[in-house]
């Protein structure tokens, strides 16, 4: 993850790419059969593409379908190589990349949603602080004793950051973050 | 099929592979057994409709299906065991992969019982050949083996083809399940595009009419799409009056002797080639990919033309280039409609084309192929000259191994068909050429097939001459000898002043005593004007035949465009001096391959 951007590729691209790269949500449909997932990632690494964030389950159980939805962080036209080199995948039914869609669809980018289990530990002060932090942040307590609190917390990714860096000094303990859900607005499908 | 399409039945799971094999057409299988093979090797044992090739070690089978498979148009088919068997797979499958050739490997598993466990011969077959293939299934149910086995074939032998690997567990092949035969319900996410847009193809032909400078760059697609590509290639040429080159991987597509043909393009393509390639308004690029071979540096490639590109492959669009008019589809059904619409609408006028021609005539001029002839030693490139004149009026198969003889032979062996080259392209693989050559004599028994080899290259499967003779598949095995790893000690010319590390062969076998100790044949020539006799000598050996040619040791590779150059900045071979030579490569340049 978060490995140096590389050219695609031929050797011979010693011309510096001119484009700037950028983050882009792509949503991808495969069938749920062993080793799809690891098609999809080693094709990342092997072509030396990036992966910020991943999310994978089975969306549709009676066609056992996947919905793989992947941050990545490219130039347009890499992200335009990652985009075929996806759909070459045998068991891949369609690629969308969410954030070329939501530019159609003239927004900014598609929802994106992210949940997260937080760990924090303490007493006195900052467990109050904690508990009312929490509250503002719209977090809810899943587990709690005397000494911890676990909250659960969705919302952007930044809401995330934010949340876990005003936790770190009350105690934070341990984080689990699931990575990036996303679709597009309005009524159509993907 | 002999007995037709089988029906649903119940069967163990080696029997299945052996009638699935049936099913597909299959009549040819490269293989070498082990324990967890050993059901199916029983099944084949027991019928003669498919037929099985021992080879000596697994690579060997793997270059052997290729070159069967390049050489018939029909996927090749290998079967190796588990563990050493499958990795000893992987070289050839990745050659496949790079050359998009339909390769079908067929390897054993541990019983499914073991898996991960580290048993004996144990590897992850799945993954270790997850990305050299263009898909690949572990199976572990019986009942799906079948439709698993047809699957692979499909996905091997459609779209861009390319190889597929089933690895099938021990205790799959002896449990009984019900076969299928093979269906023509595919699975709904792999839906390869072969029709062009008509828009795109309209927008090209309309490109194309308005060129002043045209050039046709075609690839193996146009080999790959099948016999009627080629023929609608060349019925384009006609047609437009355009000029044609190729990359190694397309020769014979557009035969060799016509007159639209400037020879190959790239690294050490023809300096008309190249030019016209610098030089075009219109490039009209067919079945090929912008390899970094062919382009040299791309921010000086062709950077005055407009580009249409033809690739069943979407990947391949836009990769390296970009491209002004994309067609996604078969190179064949695209042609098809760029036929018919230029036939048309457009008007070919071959003499607003005559400056270009003129233009290229100058270039061609320049002699680019052109080499010292001497009398005292053969000269590698004469070597080829004379193979050519003297094998091209019969049904000849070239391969090749990987270095320079491999470039002389593109260079200066002529090709008039599609189907009759089989190089190592992509990958590079020296070692290539013999077994690909044992596959190619499987296929057409009563061809000439000739491996034109290097000293270092053969020496790597050197042990599938022993299938050969096993199979009285009368293979030429015609070595240009220069004790070198040619191509290597080039570069170590052009990079590293001539520091020859590790790039001469110190102790070299005897190949005529090799050629005997195997059952062969061995010819050693060394003198110019007893090449043609034995020349003629391997021809007429009805055995497999190393031929030793020695040829000039310090021969190099020219044309030739260095790393990190332009098409218009070629090294020509009367302007490579030690000098030129040494200096022709930058420093930018030199990190490159």
């Amino acid at each position: 993850m978060n490995a140096q951007l590389q050219p695609t590729g031929s050797a011979y691209f010693i011309a510096k790419e001119t484009e700037k790269p950028e983050n882009h949500t792509l949503s991808v449909l495969v069938d749920n059969e062993p080793g799809v997932l690891a098609r999809v990632i080693g094709l990342f690494s092997g072509r030396g593409y990036n992966i910020e964030s991943l999310t994978v389950s089975e969306t549709e159980h009676e066609k056992h379908l996947s919905r793989i939805t992947i941050v990545t962080r490219g130039t347009p036209h890499v992200l335009e190589q990652i985009k075929h080199q996806l759909e070459r995948i045998v068991p891949v039914h369609r690629v969308v990349d969410l954030t070329v869609r939501s530019h159609e669809l003239g927004q900014e980018r598609p929802l994106e949603r992210e949940l997260a289990l937080v760990k924090v530990a303490g007493t006195g002060d900052s467990r109050v602080e904690a508990l009312r932090l929490a509250d503002a942040f719209r977090a809810s307590v899943i587990d709690a004793n005397t000494e911890h609190f676990i909250f659960e917390i969705t919302g952007k990714g930044s809401k995330l950051d934010q949340f876990i860096a005003i936790m770190k000094p009350l105690g934070l303990v341990e984080i689990c973050r699931t990575g990036v859900a996303a679709m597009n607005r309005g009524p159509q499908g993907m | 099929m002999s007995n037709g399409q089988s029906e649903r039945r119940e069967m163990t799971g080696a029997e299945m592979v052996v009638q699935a094999l049936k099913d597909n057409g299959v009549k040819h299988v490269f293989g070498y057994p082990g324990g967890a093979v050993l059901p199916i090797y029983d099944e084949i044992f027991q019928q003669d409709e498919v037929e099985h090739i021992l080879v000596r070690h697994e690579q060997g089978a793997g270059h052997a299906a290729e070159g069967y498979a390049r050489s018939t148009g029909k996927a090749g088919v290998m079967l190796v065991t588990s563990g050493p068997g499958a990795t000893n797979a992987v070289t050839p499958l990745q050659d496949a992969l790079m050359d998009s050739i339909p390769l079908v490997c067929l390897t054993g598993q541990v019983p499914t019982s073991l898996i991960g466990s580290d048993a004996f011969q144990e590897c992850d077959t799945v993954g270790i050949t997850r990305p050299c293939t263009k898909h690949n299934w572990l199976v572990k149910d019986v009942n799906e083996l079948a439709a698993t086995i047809h699957e692979a074939f499909h996905v091997a032998t459609t779209g861009r083809p390319g190889p597929v690997v089933v690895d099938i567990p021990k205790d799959v092949q002896f449990a009984k399940g019900m076969y299928v035969p093979p269906q023509t319900a595919p699975r709904t996410s792999y839906q390869p595009k072969v029709q062009g847009d008509l828009d795109k193809v309209k927008a090209a032909v309309e490109l194309m009419a308005g060129a002043k400078r045209p050039i046709i760059y075609s690839g193996g697609g146009v080999i790959n799409s099948g016999s009627e590509a080629s023929h609608l290639l060349r019925e384009l040429v006609d047609l437009t009056g355009f000029p044609i080159t190729s990359t190694l991987m397309g020769l014979g597509a557009y035969p060799a002797s016509g007159k639209n043909w400037v020879g190959m393009l790239g690294m050490h393509g023809t300096y008309e080639a190249n030019m016209a390639m610098h030089d075009c308004d219109v490039m009209i690029c067919i079945g090929a990919r912008f390899d970094d071979r062919i382009t040299g540096r791309l921010n000086a490639f062709s950077p005055n033309s407009k580009k249409i590109h033809i690739d069943i492959d979407p990947s391949s669009i836009n990769k390296n280039v970009h491209t002004d008019v994309p067609i996604i589809g078969d190179v064949g059904r695209v042609l098809e409609d760029l036929v018919r619409l230029w036939r048309a609408s457009a008007k070919a006028d071959k003499k607003a084309l005559h400056p270009w021609w003129e233009q290229i005539a100058k270039w061609r001029a320049r002699d680019s192929l052109a080499y010292k002839m001497s009398h005292d030693v053969i000269m590698p490139q004469y070597a080829i000259q004379r193979l050519y004149a003297l094998t091209k009026d019969m049904d000849t198969y070239i391969t090749t191994e990987v270095g320079q003889h491999q470039m002389w032979a593109a260079q200066h062996y002529h090709f008039e068909k599609p189907n009759r080259w089989m190089t190592s392209g992509g990958l590079g693989t020296m070692g290539y050429g013999l077994p690909a050559a044992l596959g190619v004599q499987i296929a057409h028994p009563k061809a000439l097939v000739i491996d034109i080899a290097g000293d270092a290259s053969v020496q790597m499967t050197m042990q599938e001459m022993s299938t050969a003779v096993q199979y009285d598949a009368p293979i030429k095995i015609f070595i240009l000898n220069n004790q070198y790893m040619g191509m290597v000690r080039q570069w170590q010319q052009l990079l590293h002043g001539n520091r020859l590390s590790h790039s001469y062969t110190e102790a070299m076998p005897d190949f005529v005593k090799l050629a005997e100790a195997y059952g062969g044949h061995g010819i050693r020539c060394d003198k110019p004007d007893e090449l043609d006799d034995a020349i003629k000598e391997m021809i007429s050996v009805k055995k497999p035949v190393l031929f030793d040619c020695r040829v000039a040791t310090l021969a190099n590779c020219f044309p030739m465009i260095p790393s990190g150059k332009a098409h218009n900045e070629m090294l020509l071979p009367d302007e490579a001096t030690d000098e030129a030579v040494a200096n022709a490569i930058d420093a930018k340049g030199r990190e490159l391959v």
